[in-house]
């Protein structure tokens, strides 16, 4: 196992005048799970093909443990692919299929039963090692196809998108089977995902990237409580922040007809007349009178317990719409006026040029 | 049938619209369906008989279906060999109203054939050789183009027969992408896929019982990277000689041709002093054979069978003495006289059997087996009738074998009844 690193890697295509990736710094830590994250287009399969050596590193390097493999052909840089459409085959028994790999590569048959036993063990297939896959469940042989990959034994697992042809009940149960046995083997795991939910729920760490540059990385928590942008604040939380252009008064910031109270710390930061402010949905209180800000509710989403008001306001002039969480029973209608405030010391403030982060601490959310 | 049913297509088979959209297709009635696919798919494929051919019919999500789609459509316009893409349903719902998902609608290859379906019994050293030959210029010709498949393999392939040899199909584009040129690093990794799918697949017949004894599994997958290698480097390699040499310049493009491809573009560049030529093919075009052929004869064949087609051409020139006959003139002439009555002397009951040209090679094939048994040059109407008789009449109709699509599958899975040995139905 080891250890991956990104020094100033950059991948610019032919013709093009922007970098798909620009100079990329980041440390994998031996052992971790980390999720390149972002939409479309942000540069994070390219990323992860420059690691699998599937694109070329135009400039800097990267390194798998202590090793430069910026030039090293994809097969000999100890790397799987894991979930690469893996096949299974309906004659051969479950230990065959997960170690016929080994036998392509010259690995004695001793050693390959070995690896295949070990291997069954952390995925609770020893039992079904000579059974046909036919006799598997879904399952069951979704494990053996990760078998595959894990009896390589390679010092890096990677993965693009590896749940995206999975149903939704499938793709949640495959969710935490890849997160547990990646946290069993220990084997250090690069994971790319478009989806904000799979990279919280998943990694050890989340990087995100935007227009080929990476925003910020850290553990779910760092990037939920303390976004290093308003473009991380957007992108990480469902439903998303509420994020908006607001006044620097005294004492805070005017939300509507009230006045949110930030520290002094945050707003200090900042020269400006305006932030753009950031308040998460389970951080905004409704109510149907009182100083705030003025919503119409648009349409309520009851999930049970809670729900979700999704509605609108204006702001200069400008339609603004706001999600807020409510209960899941006694909430507003569609239609109804509210006025909303946010939970005090839950606002995360931006400025409003540049985009970047004014809080000094992290806003924990309620 | 849901009122919202959307349909994406070049031209609409009015037959597509009675099938049983408001059901899942593994709940498909039998008379709808052509064949059962045996096995286990990654989706659910079944096929179906339309007004005079077969479709396959693939279940996924509407998203990977366009994307599918499109990209066969892309690959066609790019004259890569695929199958034909007819169109994409999404919006199907259920009688009660429950979402479906999409499909894609793909046209079967006549007279293509899956690899498990090559062999009656088990799969010999020759025939593993020719496919994996034949996958591996369908390799170069998709990554010349910057296609990386991402799943290559004997599965995801379709093999029509061809003059003794085989030509490979693209069955499968999902895992695809199309690049403005592919990497060294995403070659290798195709190749290296390649590589461990057909010793998988080979490893699985073994298991089966469907492999020759004298095989390795390993060797054989091991053959593609050897191909593969040799015809990229002839196809896009770089070679350096002495002005003196320019003789090279056609030595190249005559080696090319016979290897099938015509060069549209050739970058040549002298050095400052002029001593040193070096030359590099731009754009390759595969099917010099085939494209000759259609051009002086108006028929369609596969390159090889093209080239032994072309070569009876050539022989019939100089039998009668007409190389001083414009080609065309010429080849028209052989066209009525030679290829058109062998072709018209099969019984219509024996036309599903093989392609024409193939019929036509194996022929040529048969005459000069005979002839060299009886010690005598045999006519071709009297190799015709023994050929018919002995050969023909007892091989399988090929027009539309569809089983089994494949011989393995991919997590997760759906799984279908496979009670029948598909062999049952070839």
């Amino acid at each position: 196992m080891a250890s991956v690193t990104f020094d100033k890697a950059t991948r610019l295509y032919p013709g093009s005048t922007r970098a798909a990736v620009d100079q990329i710094d980041l440390e994998v830590a031996d052992g971790e799970f980390l999720v390149l994250v972002g939409p479309s287009g942000c540069g994070k399969s390219t990323t992860l093909r420059m690691l699998a050596g599937l694109e070329e590193v135009n400039d800097g390097r990267i390194l798998i443990g202590d090793r430069d493999v910026t030039d090293v052909p994809p097969k000999d840089r100890d790397i799987a692919m894991v979930f690469q459409n893996y096949a299974l085959y309906p004659h051969m028994t479950v230990a065959e299929n997960m170690g016929f790999a080994l036998k392509i590569a010259g690995v004695n048959k001793e050693e390959r039963a070995a690896r295949v036993l070990e291997a069954a063990k952390l995925l609770d297939l020893e039992p079904y090692l000579s059974r046909k896959p036919k006799a598997l469940s879904g399952g069951q042989r979704q494990r053996v196809a990760m078998g595959r990959a894990i009896v390589r034994q390679p010092q890096v697992f990677l993965m693009d998108e590896p749940l995206s042809n999975l149903d939704a009940k499938l793709r949640v149960q495959t969710r935490t089977q890849i997160a547990s046995l990646q946290r069993r083997l220990g084997v250090t795991t690069v994971y790319v995902t478009h989806d904000q939910t799979e990279a919280l729920t998943m990694g050890d760490r989340i990087a995100v990237l935007k227009d080929g540059v990476l925003q910020q990385v850290g553990t779910p928590r760092d990037l939920y409580e303390a976004p290093k942008n308003v473009f991380v604040a957007g992108f990480i939380g469902s439903p998303a922040m509420n994020l908006f252009d607001a006044d620097i008064v005294d004492g805070g910031l005017k939300f509507g007809t009230a006045t949110a109270k930030v520290d002094r710390d945050t707003l200090g930061a900042t020269s400006a007349k305006k932030v753009t402010i950031g308040v998460r949905p389970e951080d905004v209180k409704v109510a149907t009178s009182g100083q705030g800000l003025p919503v119409e509710v648009d349409v309520v989403e009851e999930l049970g317990a809670d729900g979700y008001l999704y509605g609108h306001t204006e702001i200069d002039g400008n339609r603004v719409d706001i999600v807020a969480r409510v209960d899941g029973r006694n909430h507003p209608n569609a239609g109804d006026k509210v006025v909303i405030t946010p939970e005090p010391n839950h606002i995360h403030a931006f400025d409003s040029e540049s985009g970047e982060r004014l809080n000094k601490k992290a806003v924990v959310a309620s | 049938m849901s009122g919202s049913l959307n349909i994406t297509a070049a031209t609409v088979d009015p037959g597509l619209l009675d099938l049983p959209w408001a059901l899942p297709l593994e709940l498909w009635p039998e008379e709808t369906i052509a064949a059962l696919p045996k096995g286990i798919s990654r989706h659910v494929v079944r096929f179906v008989n339309l007004s005079g051919y077969v479709v396959a019919i693939k279940e996924t999500s509407a998203e990977l279906a366009k994307r599918e789609y499109d990209m066969l459509r892309t690959l066609q316009r790019l004259d890569i060999p695929c199958v034909d893409p007819v169109a994409v349903i999404t919006n199907r719902t259920s009688a009660t109203g429950e979402p479906l998902e999409s499909v894609l609608v793909t046209r079967h290859l006549r007279f293509s054939l899956p690899y498990r379906a090559i062999y009656s019994q088990s799969l010999r050293p020759e025939t593993a050789t020719r496919l994996v030959d034949a996958l591996a210029v369908l390799l170069v010709r998709l990554h010349v183009v910057g296609f990386f498949w991402g799943d290559v393999s004997l599965s995801n392939t379709l093999f029509r027969r061809d003059a003794g040899a085989f030509a490979a199909y693209l069955v499968d584009a999902e895992t695809g992408q199309l690049y403005d040129g592919l990497s060294n690093g995403q070659r290798e990794n195709d190749l290296e896929i390649a590589r461990v799918n057909i010793a998988g697949e080979l490893l699985d017949l073994q298991a089966g019982g469907r492999l020759d004894e004298d095989i390795d599994p390993v060797a054989i997958s091991d053959g593609i990277v050897e191909k593969y290698r040799s015809l990229w480097k002839e196809l896009t390699g770089t070679e350096v000689f002495d002005s003196s040499e320019r003789w090279r310049i056609n030595q190249r493009v005559e080696r090319l041709n016979e290897l099938g491809f015509d060069i549209e573009e050739l970058a040549i560049r002298t050095d400052e002093t002029g001593t040193q030529v070096r030359i590099q093919p731009k754009v390759v075009d595969a099917g010099h054979h085939s494209r000759r052929l259609l051009r002086l004869t108006g028929l369609d064949a596969q390159e090889n069978q093209a080239r032994r087609l072309l070569n009876d051409l050539d022989a019939y020139r100089l039998a009668f003495d007409k190389q001083d006959v414009d080609e065309e003139v010429v080849a028209h002439e052989w066209t009525a006289r030679v290829f058109e009555p062998v072709i018209r002397a099969i019984p219509k009951e024996l036309r599903g059997k093989l392609e024409p040209a193939e019929i036509f090679h194996q022929l040529l094939e048969h005459r000069w087996y005979l002839s060299q048994d009886s010690g005598r040059d045999v006519p071709l109407a009297e190799a015709m009738t023994s050929y018919i008789d002995t050969v023909l009449r007892h091989r399988r109709d090929e027009a539309t074998i569809i089983n089994p699509p494949t011989g393995t599958f991919t997590a997760p899975v759906d799984v279908l009844d496979d009670e029948d040995d598909w062999r049952s139905k070839v």
